[in-house]
């Protein structure tokens, strides 16, 4: 590591200078960076319950939550506490295990790929080097869980919206893998601190989104259609299929498809963010202001001034595209499934390998810009 | 023992028994959804074991393929054809089951065998790679193990074919399961959009 805070190492000297072995020291900082990394998650949803509730409000010129706490910023805790006290339902035809295992299937994958969002240098869970290509195969496993959930209800609706999602996560899958793919080109790595470090040359000027315009498009475009987002919301279109998979659920087990989902959108901004906004970096680099300014980019104080941007950034970064993803929501149709598929397969999946192509031809021809 | 020793035990004990347990759940349970579900599972320890063995690209491309493709359409298509029908009493039923065993254990014989006459050690602790076998892989799929490569993409293309073939009805002018000539007109009908005949 060439510069940046590494937390895990002073945390594990701290705890040697208290007597205790580093594999021990090792195993009390283990679940620390998980547990943060879950509240925030956690709180990031509130925060965007929140966002789409005063947001969709203002998009129809209403008010919105107003009463719980100021603005109406505790409504979201009250819809979580009222969903945690009510009766968990099972129907009686239902299925009681798999009605049980999808709604956990849906959400733990989603948590799991927060592995490898990174918010600085060393701020991530782990640096594993297939890095963004964990987070492709964990989200092939959520067909399954919804699926699953829309089998076990016994009820025609949610056996539609489970086959619907399923359908759906297949067809866009396929160019969301391939957009991902001309980034790991140009990065020659899968691992997302490279990603980053890859866009951090110039400032705003080295982000990947002048790079791969139409990369970042498709790439959005399906990251909505993951997330079931309104214009591609299908598998719970309320007006067909009631609520689709989540139909026959109440309780906490409904909670954790409303997480899931809402973890779902915060992660895939987070993704775009990373993958095509430069991630942590400041529109300047930070580097330059230090030089600029005469400070030692290696000193505490600056360090720590640093990693508090990189957050500030990414976390910036990504609201921005939940709020774009809302404003989506509140002002677009949603598409029919025979459109979805269509622009699935025939329009995205024919545009993304052309993507990649091009990429691989000007990475050849011009080196020092598409990463040599 | 280390800590990361007795981790390892543990991981592979557990996963192990997923699959044994999982894998015989797949072949003796009545229910044909609980087998594709049981499936995925024994899937997912496999990539465990992956995980376990380091290979963690591998482990990803077995959860993105098996889990995430086959898995998926298995399912997928026992949703889409789950009738509830006795199925029918088969007459050679003894002969079928003599043949099936006989083929699984030449198969478990064969790996028997391989077990046996690999050299499982690795020669130096250097030897292994570990993250750096995602780019291995690559190099050996574009050089010594080019042909198989292709040859599976050819493979993967046939089906692809194949599937057409069974979807599109048209292009045949008899029934595949019927035997009876195709109604060429009612095909036409139902690929027009329903909207367009009604202004």
């Amino acid at each position: 590591m060439e510069y940046g805070l590494d937390l895990e190492y002073s945390f594990n000297e701290f705890l040697k200078g208290f007597g205790l072995s580093s594999e021990i020291a090792h195993i009390i900082w283990l679940p620390l960076p998980m547990l943060l990394v879950l509240v925030a998650a956690v709180v990031g949803v509130l925060v965007t319950v929140w966002l789409e509730r005063k947001i969709s409000a203002a998009a129809q010129q209403r008010i919105g939550p107003e009463y719980a706490g100021a603005l109406g910023v505790l409504q979201p805790i009250a819809d979580g506490l009222k969903l945690l006290v009510k009766e968990d339902i099972i129907p009686a035809k239902a299925d009681g295990i798999l009605f049980t295992a999808g709604p956990i299937l849906v959400l733990v994958p989603v948590i799991l790929s927060w592995l490898i969002v990174p918010f600085g240098q060393n701020l991530l869970i782990s640096n594993v080097g297939i890095g963004i290509f964990l987070w492709i195969a964990l989200s092939s496993i959520q067909p399954i869980g919804l699926l699953m959930s829309g089998y076990a209800s016994n009820n025609k609706y949610s056996l539609l919206g489970g086959l619907r999602a399923a359908a759906q996560s297949i067809s866009y899958e396929i160019p969301l893998a391939l957009s991902v793919l001309a980034i790991v080109l140009m990065t020659n790595s899968l691992s997302t601190i490279d990603i980053v470090n890859q866009q951090s040359g110039a400032g705003i000027l080295s982000w990947n989104i002048w790079r791969q315009p139409v990369g970042f498009i498709v790439f959005w475009i399906c990251a909505l259609a993951e997330c079931e987002r309104l214009p591609f919301d299908l598998p719970e279109a309320e007006e067909e299929l009631v609520a689709g998979y989540q139909t026959e659920y109440a309780g906490m087990k409904f909670a954790l498809f409303y997480l899931g989902s809402y973890i779902n959108l915060i992660l895939s901004a987070l993704l775009v963010s990373i993958l095509y906004l430069g991630g942590w970096g400041f529109p300047i680099p930070v580097e330059l202001i230090a030089k600029f300014l005469n400070l030692p980019i290696n000193a505490p104080f600056i360090q720590v001034f640093t990693a508090s941007i990189g957050i500030v950034m990414t976390v910036l970064k990504a609201y921005l595209l939940v709020f774009i993803a809302i404003l989506l929501r509140w002002t677009t149709p949603r598409v029919r499934i025979d459109q979805l598929l269509d622009l699935g397969w025939k329009f995205l999946l024919p545009i993304s390998l052309a993507n990649l192509l091009i990429t691989a031809g000007l990475k050849l021809a011009f080196p020092q810009f598409f990463g040599g | 023992m280390s800590i990361a020793i007795t981790t390892q035990i543990i991981c592979f004990s557990i996963l192990s028994l997923v699959i044994l347990i999982g894998a015989l759940g797949v072949v003796l349970l009545e229910s044909i959804v609980y087998s594709a579900f049981l499936l995925g599972g024994v899937f997912m320890s496999v990539a465990g074991l992956y995980l376990l063995l380091n290979a963690s690209f591998v482990a990803a491309a077995q959860v993105l393929v098996y889990v995430g493709a086959v898995n998926v359409l298995i399912i997928f298509a026992i949703m889409l054809v789950n009738k509830k029908e006795d199925l029918k009493p088969i007459s050679d039923i003894k002969s079928r089951r003599i043949i099936s065993t006989s083929i699984c254990l030449t198969l478990l014989s064969l790996l028997i065998r391989v077990d046996l006459t690999n050299v499982w050690s690795l020669s130096s602790p250097q030897n292994s790679i570990g993250e750096e076998s995602t780019i291995r892989i690559g190099e050996h799929l574009f050089s010594d193990y080019l042909l198989p490569f292709e040859v599976a993409s050819v493979l993967l293309l046939m089906a692809m074919i194949g599937a057409i073939v069974l979807a599109r009805r048209d292009v045949m002018s008899k029934d595949i399961s019927t035997g009876l000539p195709v109604d060429q007109e009612l095909i036409e009908k139902s690929s027009e959009p329903l909207l367009t005949n009604k202004n």
